[in-house]
């Protein structure tokens, strides 16, 4: 699937949710499902802190493509990462730091991912972002 | 209870509206409080028919407006009972008042080795200024601790001050736990050993009765936002004799005597820690928002707040796996709690949805968290404008976020 159509399609199953509980709900689903972190990357070097909700955030790169896992002390800032991680892991490094996240405001999480909430989202992203950076300069120098 | 809530309620016009489309419930008081209309208005009244920069002017606006500054330094003189209307000074806020005092006094009187007492329920803000000082001077910090209940360990003080005790400074009531220190007692047993003490007001100027003579503290800190007023504008109160003997912090217009390009003269309290203009506009509502609450009365406050606290602390204790961090006996009305296996941040996103403002995090006390070992807790805080009706609500909200969670 391309960036693109699996943003739509998780813009397509909010699309259900009527009411901001169901959509809440889901994503307390959607952070319990989360596979969880090894615990060897659940360390001070991989926490991105937000500080109130801590996120740990591991990259590595696998037949270049970049593999993300992550975690987070909260359970919906968890949901909203497990969403990211759908949508951003498994892609080529320039891919990831190019990526326009439409998706997160078509389905009303802007609110979530705004610098000046304390959840340590959107220093995850730019973190992302970075190890795309990263990884396509280290792509290129082969 | 005489107390007409409607009424009050009328006065806070942000109370009247939806959030989420839910009536808004606001229990972050803690943080910053709400405005009343006549706040409000006057502010609005003042850049309408006053404004001009104060302490300057020969014209006759000017001459308005450094009366209506200096007459709320009278006013805020005889609410907190000081003794002189010149140990009042107008500073941005309580942390503004804390750092002045944490340079000017430890420019005068602290030196290497010398100590500095503070308590470990200290908000950022009368803990960090301090570190800063010990830092710069080489000086030591010492902590009076507090217990699981939230009760300053007072017994230990005798023993933490010794001969280089420069200064204590302690909260009067904690933000994070709502303790209320036994202030009075803390500068008697400082005073026996000839240490100054500090007050932290920043959580008890809204919720009690300060009399600083009858605590007889050396300086009192408090800011307005927290009582009404306006962001920006707040109060160091200081004994004459140290703010006499303690240099200026900082350097400017308003604050000086006369100057050549070579060294200036400063002016006479309070004028000399005033450099710079002044936040008078801030001032005017502090004064009018003094007036309010005095018409109201804080004896009045205090009991219907308390009447509040008592009222939620009972409903809370009744919910299954709700812990409260801080029960003190003698407690303002702050109820931080946790939910057993729920995040703080995860319930605070849950109960804002429900249209409830609470605060979630460290409440810039992280040495109080570390106590307890937990990372945040979730604070409601509450005004004398809130009601059971509120809590009642907030209840079902809390009981809404284990359902959520479970």
């Amino acid at each position: 699937m391309t960036l693109q159509e699996i943003q739509d399609q998780i813009i397509e199953e909010f699309a259900i949710f009527n009411e901001w509980m169901d959509k809440y709900e889901y994503l307390i689903e959607l952070g319990k499902d989360l596979k969880i972190i090894d615990t060897k990357f659940k360390t001070n070097e991989y926490l991105i802190n937000g500080c109130q909700s801590k996120v740990w955030l591991h990259a590595e790169l696998n037949d270049d493509k970049v593999i993300f896992s992550a975690d987070s002390d909260a359970i919906i800032t968890k949901g909203i990462v497990a969403l990211i991680i759908r949508v951003l892991s498994k892609r080529e490094p320039k891919e990831i730091m190019n990526a326009d996240l439409y998706f997160i405001n078509e389905i009303g999480l802007s609110d979530n991912l705004s610098p000046t909430r304390a959840n340590g989202l959107s220093a995850m992203i730019k973190q992302m972002k970075m190890y795309g950076m990263a990884y396509n300069a280290k792509l290129g120098n082969k | 209870m005489n107390f007409d809530i409607e009424k009050i309620r009328a006065d806070f016009p942000i109370l009247n509206q939806k959030i989420y489309g839910k009536d808004y419930i606001y229990f972050d008081n803690g943080a910053t409080t709400q405005k009343p209309i006549q706040v409000i208005n006057a502010v609005s009244e003042f850049y309408s028919s006053i404004n001009s920069n104060i302490h300057r002017g020969v014209h006759l606006l000017s001459e308005k407006s450094t009366k209506a500054y200096e007459d709320v330094r009278a006013k805020v003189q005889k609410f907190i009972n000081a003794e002189h209307e010149h140990e009042i000074i107008f500073t941005k806020g309580t942390t503004d008042s804390i750092n002045l005092i944490a340079f000017s006094f430890g420019e005068k009187y602290v030196n290497k080795g010398d100590e500095i007492i503070v308590s470990a329920m200290e908000h950022h803000s009368n803990l960090v200024p301090w570190q800063m000082l010990c830092q710069r001077k080489n000086a030591k910090l010492k902590i009076i601790h507090f217990d699981k209940n939230g009760e300053l360990e007072t017994d230990k003080i005798n023993d933490l001050i010794t001969d280089r005790t420069k200064l204590l400074a302690v909260t009067h009531i904690s933000n994070a736990l709502g303790t209320i220190n036994p202030v009075k007692k803390i500068v008697q047993l400082a005073h026996n050993k000839n240490v100054p003490v500090l007050i932290d007001g920043a959580q008890a100027i809204q919720h009690t009765i300060v009399d600083v003579q009858e605590i007889d503290c050396d300086f009192y800190v408090f800011s307005g936002h927290k009582i009404y007023a306006e962001t920006g504008i707040g109060v160091l109160y200081g004994k004459e004799k140290f703010l006499n003997e303690i240099p200026p912090y900082q350097g400017g217009g308003d604050m000086v005597d006369h100057v050549t390009l070579e060294k200036s003269t400063y002016l006479d309290l309070p004028f000399k820690f005033e450099a710079g203009t002044s936040n008078y506009v801030g001032a005017v509502s502090l004064g009018i928002a003094i007036d309010y609450i005095n018409e109201i009365g804080l004896n009045k406050i205090a009991e219907y707040e308390t009447e509040l606290l008592n009222y939620a602390t009972q409903k809370m204790q009744a919910i299954e796996g709700l812990t409260i961090f801080g029960n003190a006996k003698n407690k303002a009305s702050v109820i931080s709690f946790l939910l057993k296996n729920i995040h703080h941040y995860d319930a605070g996103m849950i109960i804002d949805k429900m249209g409830i403002a609470v605060r979630t995090g460290s409440h810039c006390a992280q040495p109080v968290m570390t106590y307890f070992d937990i990372t945040g807790t979730i604070r409601a805080s509450f005004a004398f404008y809130n009601t059971k009706e509120e809590i009642d609500r907030f209840i079902e909200a809390i009981l809404k976020v284990k359902q959520m969670f479970d």
